[in-house]
């Protein structure tokens, strides 16, 4: 279950480099892809049932449909490198080591939309990765892969990387663009969608990193092959970033529907808990996905083992399940405290709100204040009944998901640890909630972990 | 206050002004606005680590909009400083991951051998230190930002009075 289909050339030196990257194969796809009809490629990519690898997972192929090619306006590319969703770094390592084979998704993804102008929208704190893509882009040029009449067919692409500048909301695909249109982060309403009426009121499609990726190997071994791979429903591979308490942080990429325990435990993955410490809890998909306790991350309620895919993972609803979301895998140890945890969490969808939406605004300052209170031991009782009703004011409620965001990790926190947060109130002066629970949701070891 | 005037004439180098005309000319006709955020990159790296309002008004009359339009962009975005800066600016990510792989101790022990708060600047104008939220570093916490380098695994003493020692040792080879 480790097959890997985006880093598997990630092993050869200088692979970074377009001249290595090419004589390894690089670039096949645009080749191919430039002698088939734009909707062909299209077609590929909506049969290989790739979803969305940013957190929302919505099929590629079909978003990719929706775009208007009839109206005969300039149609965009933009692509989602904007990552800042807590325990995600996957595609800053993605850019880092394999900047082409980015470059060559973009390539054979803006064929397929009919655009002649893409964008890679950066957060402006990974630099060095810029001068990396800036250069990238640069030799590809050179070699005739970017630029105009790509490979001597006639067809033209520019490819420009732009800069955010610290925000977590431009994340959002349409803060993205009004970031890109050089403004305030501030989502707009949808409908329209991008692909109606999205880069200058243009039809854009916006998608993460990792899906641009993949493309190359869905045009390269077809659409049915990739569909072959993971499982009916989450096809495909998945690159996991995992952190926390864990032996073996890092990048992996893995075959959707391996099971949770094996990832956690195995040495090819996480490696287990470390310092030979319980596992408490784990967020599966980036901060804003509900946290489940041990129990709940390893088996589902049927007691049968929860499996890395869209499906298995969110099995039960948010009542005992998660998301996938973006693959920010945080593993929790037996020492971690789950209100303070929460506060922190609170805290940074409280600082990186845009402001626009009241119950988003104000509400997660207000849970903010709530959570720092009884963290800190001045909480009453009533609050954490508060803490629940302001989350479920706020989650639905906003112009982008950012609300629910923020409501979810609150909600699943006092699901799941509720016991948690009324010892807090009792005991203001004892955290002992570092063990407290464990006897439920905890597991002690695996047989994996050696 | 959210911004200060300084008084102080700006302009930009010839060569960063070449810059500016390159990147003004990636977009489409008539969607200059779409420079405002790197511009304002290229001005707060030129004019000392932040943006005074001279700077902002600066960059808006390169790209004809309005200041307003500058101010309400560079307010918004965590990476624009609107106060001057240390020399080497020391932001330490906070969120989750990193807290539970000790950013909260890294932290302290920073404010304690600079002698300074987080948001503060040490006396010789070397070093300012500020939190931030998640740097997309989560597997290898704690860790902190200074200009374009990630410095990770800062979770003992002596990797962080070896990161301080050297660039102490920079600022004076510079000088």
């Amino acid at each position: 279950m480790s097959r890997k289909l985006l880093l598997d050339k990630l092993e050869i030196a200088g692979i970074e480099t377009f001249a290595v990257y090419r004589a390894n194969g690089g670039y096949a796809s645009v080749e191919k892809a430039l002698k088939m009809a734009p909707n062909d490629v299209v077609e590929e990519v909506k049969k290989s049932g790739l979803r969305g690898r940013g957190g929302a997972g919505f099929p590629t192929g079909l978003k990719w449909s929706f775009i208007d090619k009839k109206s005969g306006r300039p149609r965009y590319l933009v692509v989602n490198a904007d990552e800042s969703e807590p325990g995600t770094f996957k595609d800053r390592f993605l850019m880092e080591k394999l900047p082409h084979l980015l470059i060559e998704g973009i390539v054979t993804s803006s064929f397929a939309l009919e655009a002649n102008l893409s964008f890679i929208y950066i957060r402006g704190e990974f630099r060095w990765i810029i001068k990396i893509l800036e250069k990238a882009i640069a030799e590809a040029k050179a070699a005739g892969l970017v630029g105009r009449n790509i490979l001597g067919t006639g067809y033209n692409l520019e490819i420009v990387v732009q800069t955010g500048a610290g925000a977590y909301i431009c994340g959002e695909e349409t803060a993205l663009i009004e970031s890109l249109e050089g403004k305030r982060g501030n989502p707009r309403i949808k409908p329209p969608f991008p692909a109606v009426s999205g880069l200058y009121n243009n039809p854009t499609v916006v998608n993460n990193v990792e899906s641009i990726a993949t493309v190359p190997w869905i045009i390269n071994n077809s659409g049915d092959e990739y569909a072959k791979i993971g499982t009916p429903k989450s096809a495909g591979t998945k690159l996991i970033s995992a952190c926390g308490n864990i032996n073996n942080p890092g990048v992996f990429e893995i075959e959707l529907g391996l099971p949770v325990e094996e990832f956690i435990f195995s040495p090819t993955f996480c490696g287990g808990i470390k310092d030979g410490k319980r596992m408490k809890a784990v967020v599966a998909g980036g901060s804003s996905v509900p946290i489940l306790p041990s129990g709940l991350i390893l088996k589902t309620t049927n007691g049968e083992p929860r499996l890395m895919s869209y499906e298995s993972l969110s099995d039960g609803g948010f009542l005992t399940g998660t998301m996938l979301g973006s693959g920010g895998f945080i593993v929790y140890d037996e020492d971690q405290c789950i209100v303070r945890n929460t506060w922190n969490f609170t805290r940074f969808y409280h600082h990186e709100s845009c402001g626009q939406c009241s119950p988003c605004r104000e509400g997660t300052g207000w849970m903010e204040r709530i959570l720092h209170n009884i963290e800190n031991g001045h909480g009453k009782m009533t609050d954490i009944d508060l803490l629940w009703d302001v989350q479920r004011k706020i989650e639905g409620n906003t112009i982008c998901p950012l609300g629910d965001a923020a409501a979810w990790p609150v909600a699943a926190a006092i699901r799941h640890f509720r016991d948690e947060f009324e010892w807090h109130v009792r005991e203001p002066k004892e955290c002992l909630v570092r063990n407290y629970g464990l006897a439920e949701s905890a597991v002690a070891s695996s047989s994996l972990q050696d | 206050m959210l911004a200060i005037r300084t008084g102080q004439k700006v302009e930009f180098s010839e060569a960063t002004l070449q810059k500016v005309t390159e990147i003004i000319n990636r977009y489409p006709e008539g969607k200059q606005k779409s420079a405002l955020l790197p511009l304002l990159h290229l001005a707060q790296d030129e004019f000392g680590g932040w943006l005074s309002v001279e700077a902002m008004d600066y960059v808006g009359r390169l790209l004809h909009i309005q200041p307003i339009e500058v101010y309400e962009v560079a307010t918004f975005y965590s990476m624009y400083n609107m106060k001057p800066v240390g020399r080497f600016l020391l932001e330490v990510c906070q969120t989750g991951p990193c807290m539970i792989r000790g950013a909260e101790k890294l932290v302290s022990q920073l404010e304690q051998k600079l002698n300074i708060k987080k948001g503060e600047t040490t006396s010789d104008g070397l070093f300012t230190l500020k939190t931030v939220e998640c740097l997309a570093a989560c597997g290898y916490a704690p860790m902190l930002q200074c200009g374009e380098h990630y410095h990770e695994f800062l979770d003992t003493e002596e990797k962080v009075d070896q990161l301080l020692g050297e660039l102490r040792k920079r600022a004076q080879v510079n000088n």
